[in-house]
């Protein structure tokens, strides 16, 4: 089974020895791209959350042979080189995580919210949109705080860039 | 030493070192994926391990079908009790009391659902996993025993770690038969699973004996001659590498059976091979929270003071171990009574063996007695902070001894504050919101020891000016890569950011155990002594060369900062570390320090962080559903050495409580013994829109006898009060007192009509 990918930007053929892998165990053990978590491999924690073709997706879900020619976008391709994301640096800002380990699954949910314009300003809407993606800490008045501010400097950018 | 992780110092700071709210150290690596936890270890040649487990909970395994597990391609190799080798420690032993006995395919035995019964080995996670399925097994099976009645109960020697199970204090009965009034209230709290984010790990590397594992930790020193002991190898020669763990929250510290058993593998086969638990194997094997049942008998006296306290839990454990709840012992630390006893028995399950959750005993035992607080409170016809103040305690009502420090007074007069707790209604059902939700106000105090264990560090001066301060900490999300970094650049008197802070790997000083809310003054603690040692033999050096500026200030002393060494007399006539170790041809100085608790304070003084939480809840009258609309926690901890984190601490603690009020239970199967619920669909844990506003205000408390630094613990106290606080703004909106955990939409409904 062969398949083209793009993963965070970069093409990959990619050469599978079983149909039973999913995207997440292709991401972790196969290209060893870590960062997303298998947290519980049934679409019920959101830590392993990246977006396919700019939707996000639950990747444990998510059979890599389903996706010939999509584009994959994994928390290791969500930085510009030293320059973090806005809502990597709101999640900081905001310590909108503790132990760290769902952080990777929530800050790709809050882009992939942002991106689809579902974020807004209201805490309310947020926590609702957010709570796919479980945060046993529960660091969420962080992760809430860090999706508006996110959100809401991402709006302000572009205006800029417009203008 | 190259795999400790390099700590980017791109952290934000908002002035120097400790006391000060600087964002996390490790923020960069976590916001990029690149923070390694257990399971993103690939050593090269490494195969996939997954066990197959048992789905009877008492019994025997009669059959498996090993043949066709091996014929499935790319299986490497099935462990069974038939073909198991030899270990080098008995599983059913119990060395010291951290150690748990433990299935390592010693028999067929089947003790509980979800019990490891054989260990499939493949080149692939997927081949692993389906032969794990093609061993489809045969059982034996027996009626498994569960519930509080009708099963085997046993007086414990001890609950918790070690704790005496029993505590009088006075005359119960004779406090009870002058009481003006009693309360009596019998409360239930359910089997609850840690369910940390990040399932339990581990990968496994041997070379000759000399053993590498990579798996989430709370105790890295010691669990270095634990894993050994299973191998007949000694503590040195076995390396654990935690620099990450995905939340902890007391069940990373024991060591389960299937972590040995990779091990074995991996020695089998000479070849690393990692195994990860699937969530559903988090609800068996790797510890829960008991479930109990709490009876009270509560004495009054006119004025609603107790005339007596009396706590009675019984609490679940496995049928091969012994590990009980001590929820009791939430009351024996908090409220004034001439009359105290607390009292523990056990009942066995056919279970997984309980242990350790976040704040054991505190939590479920916090949930009942602060309902049965409010319960009495409104029976005296009090208001519930009037009612706590009239019952407060000057001194512990355990031990008689005085507090370190207590600051609980100022915890209930500011969280009123900020909550607006005057406005409260004394009657329950009279506040609704503009939508015809029925609103209620509850509160409960918070109390959590603030203990100490043992901890090592090293602190070594460098000729540039820098610091290398470490530990074999561990960082499960408090914080302590950065709460521990500022401790230790304050010692060496430094900024931080010229501090390189190695910590998450058993090669270092023993950083002794993350748990009991004790690892930052403990670990910390060690850390500033080392800082301080460094700097008193950089000052010996100073002192004693007739070209330093500080030549003959041994007398007056010398104060350490900003890498300089300073007269204490004179702060201008100063000198660099750099200076100091230059002149004496030296390119470092090394200092070492411990972190212990002082014998002579632990004699004298009760010590505990202390906390007061405040709840509103909105509930549908018609449908029973409960929303926590606002939660208001007010702490005093001693000294906070990041308020940022601290903080963050707390609201997560107060989010467990919030799940222990109302969401979370594991479901057995009384026929099959098996929980029904374990996933995260079924085993609900709080979600973002759960969690509404929340509030968390530090209260200054200077606690001069707990430590030389004067720090307590904030990682449990904040689901303790919470969980009573929730219940009791339950009653306050509806009229119904619910006494079992988690309360539930059905234990509401018919609320619209029961006023």
């Amino acid at each position: 089974m062969n398949l083209s990918l793009t993963v965070n930007g970069e093409p990959r053929q990619i050469v599978l020895d079983d149909p039973r892998v999913t995207l997440l165990d292709l991401l972790r053990e196969r290209m060893h791209l870590t960062g997303s978590k298998k947290g519980c491999d049934r679409g019920q924690c959101g830590a392993c959350t990246v977006l396919v073709d700019g939707r996000r997706v639950n990747s444990c879900l998510t059979l890599a042979v389903s996706l010939d020619g999509a584009s994959v976008t994994t928390i290791e391709g969500l930085a510009d080189g030293d320059r973090l994301h806005p809502v990597q640096q709101a999640f900081i800002d905001h310590d909108g995580f503790q132990c760290g380990f769902c952080t990777p699954g929530q800050i790709m949910s809050a882009v992939g919210l942002i991106l689809e314009g579902e974020a807004g300003d209201d805490p309310e809407r947020v926590r609702e949109a957010m709570s796919g993606n479980i945060c046993r800490c529960g660091a969420y008045k962080g992760i809430t705080e860090a999706v508006i501010d996110a959100a809401a400097k991402i709006a302000s950018d572009k205006q800029r860039d417009a203008a | 030493m190259s795999s400790v992780v390099p700590m980017p110092a791109a952290q934000r700071r908002f002035g120097s070192n400790s006391g000060q709210p600087m964002t996390r150290r490790d923020g960069v690596l976590k916001v990029t994926g690149a923070a390694t936890y257990a399971a993103d270890n690939h050593p090269d040649g490494m195969l996939y391990a997954v066990t197959a487990d048992a789905t009877i909970a008492r019994g025997r395994v009669v059959g498996l079908n090993v043949a066709a597990a091996k014929a499935h391609p790319g299986v490497v190799e099935v462990l069974t009790p038939a073909n198991r080798p030899a270990l080098a420690m008995d599983p059913d032993a119990k060395p010291h009391m951290f150690a748990f006995r433990t299935e390592v395919l010693q028999d067929e035995t089947v003790r509980y659902a979800g019990q490891p019964i054989a260990l499939v080995v493949a080149e692939t996670l997927e081949a692993a996993s389906e032969g794990a399925r093609l061993l489809a097994p045969r059982y034996e099976a027996e009626t498994p025993r569960l519930g509080f009645d009708g099963v085997e109960s046993f007086e414990p020697e001890a609950v918790g770690v070690g704790s005496p199970p029993t505590t009088v204090k006075g005359d119960v009965e004779a406090g009870l038969a002058g009481a003006a009034r009693t309360v009596e209230a019998r409360f239930e709290t359910p089997p609850q699973y840690h369910n940390a984010m990040e399932p339990h790990a581990i990968v496994a590397a041997w070379d000759g004996d000399r053993l590498t594992l990579d798996t989430p930790n709370q105790a890295l020193v010691m669990s270095t001659a634990a894993f050994g002991a299973w191998f007949g190898v000694p503590a040195e020669n076995v390396t654990i590498r935690s620099p990450f763990l995905g939340g902890g929250f007391g069940s990373k510290a024991i060591i389960f059976g299937a972590q040995v058993l990779t091990i074995l593998a991996a020695k089998m086969l000479d070849r690393p091979v990692k195994y990860v638990l699937r969530r559903d194997q988090m609800f068996g094997p790797v510890g829960h929270r008991g479930a109990t049942r709490q009876d009270f008998r509560i004495g009054l006296d006119d004025a609603g003071r107790l005339t007596a306290l009396e706590h009675v839990t019984t609490s679940s454990t496995s049928s091969f171990e012994n590990f009980l709840e001590p929820a009791s012992n939430a009351s024996h630390n908090l409220y004034a009574t001439p009359a105290l006893a607390a009292r523990h028995s056990g009942v066995r399950w056919d279970v997984g063996t309980p242990g350790p959750m976040r704040a054991p005993g505190e939590a479920s035992g916090s949930a009942a007695l602060e309902s049965a607080i409010d319960e009495a409170a409104f029976a005296a016809g009090l208001d519930p902070l009037e009612f706590r103040l009239r019952n407060y305690a000057e001194e512990d009502p355990a031990s008689g001894k005085p507090f370190s420090a207590k600051a609980l007074r100022e915890c209930y007069a500011e969280g009123a504050r900020r909550f607006g707790w005057a406005d409260r209604p004394l009657a329950p059902r009279q506040m609704t919101d503009g939508a015809g939700r029925l609103v209620g106000w509850g509160m409960g105090t918070a109390l959590f020891h603030a203990p100490m264990f043992q901890a090592k560090a090293r602190a070594v001066l460098k000729a540039d000016g820098t610091a290398v301060v470490e530990t074999a900490g561990v960082d499960m999300g408090q914080g302590a890569w950065t709460a521990l970094a500022q401790l230790a650049a304050d010692g060496v008197g430094l900024d931080i950011d010229a501090v390189e802070f190695r910590s998450g790997h058993s090669g270092l000083p023993d950083g002794g155990i993350a748990g009991g809310s004790g690892h930052t003054a403990t670990a910390g603690g060690a850390l500033h002594a080392a800082g301080r040692d460094a700097i008193a033999r950089l000052t010996e050096l100073a002192v004693a060369d007739e070209r330093s500026p500080l030549f003959g200030a041994g007398n007056v002393g010398v104060e350490a900062r900003d890498g300089r060494l300073h007269r204490a007399d004179d702060p201008s006539r100063s000198e660099s570390y750099g200076e100091i170790l230059a002149r004496a041809g030296l390119d470092a100085i090394e200092g070492t320090g411990q972190g212990a608790r002082d014998p002579a304070s632990a004699g004298d003084y009760a010590m505990f962080s202390h906390g007061a939480v405040f709840a509103e809840v909105k509930v549908d009258p018609e449908l029973g559903q409960i929303r926590v609309s606002r939660l208001v926690g007010a702490f005093a901890a001693g000294r906070i050495v990041n308020p940022r984190l601290a903080s963050s601490q707390l609201y997560g603690g107060m989010v467990w409580g919030l799940g222990f009020a109302l969401e979370e239970e594991a479901v057995h199967d009384r026929r099959s013994g098996r929980i029904m619920n374990a996933d995260l669909a079924g085993y609900h844990v709080p979600v973002n829109a759960d969690v509404a506003e929340m509030d968390v205000i530090l209260v200054d408390e200077v606690d001069p006898h707990v430590n030389p630094l004067g720090i307590k613990g904030v990682g449990e106290i904040g689901i303790t009060g919470t969980v009573g606080a929730i219940a009791n703004a339950v009653f306050h909106a509806t009229g119904i007192r619910v006494r079992r955990f988690p309360i539930l939409p059905a234990d509401l409904l018919g609320a619209a009509g029961a006023a």
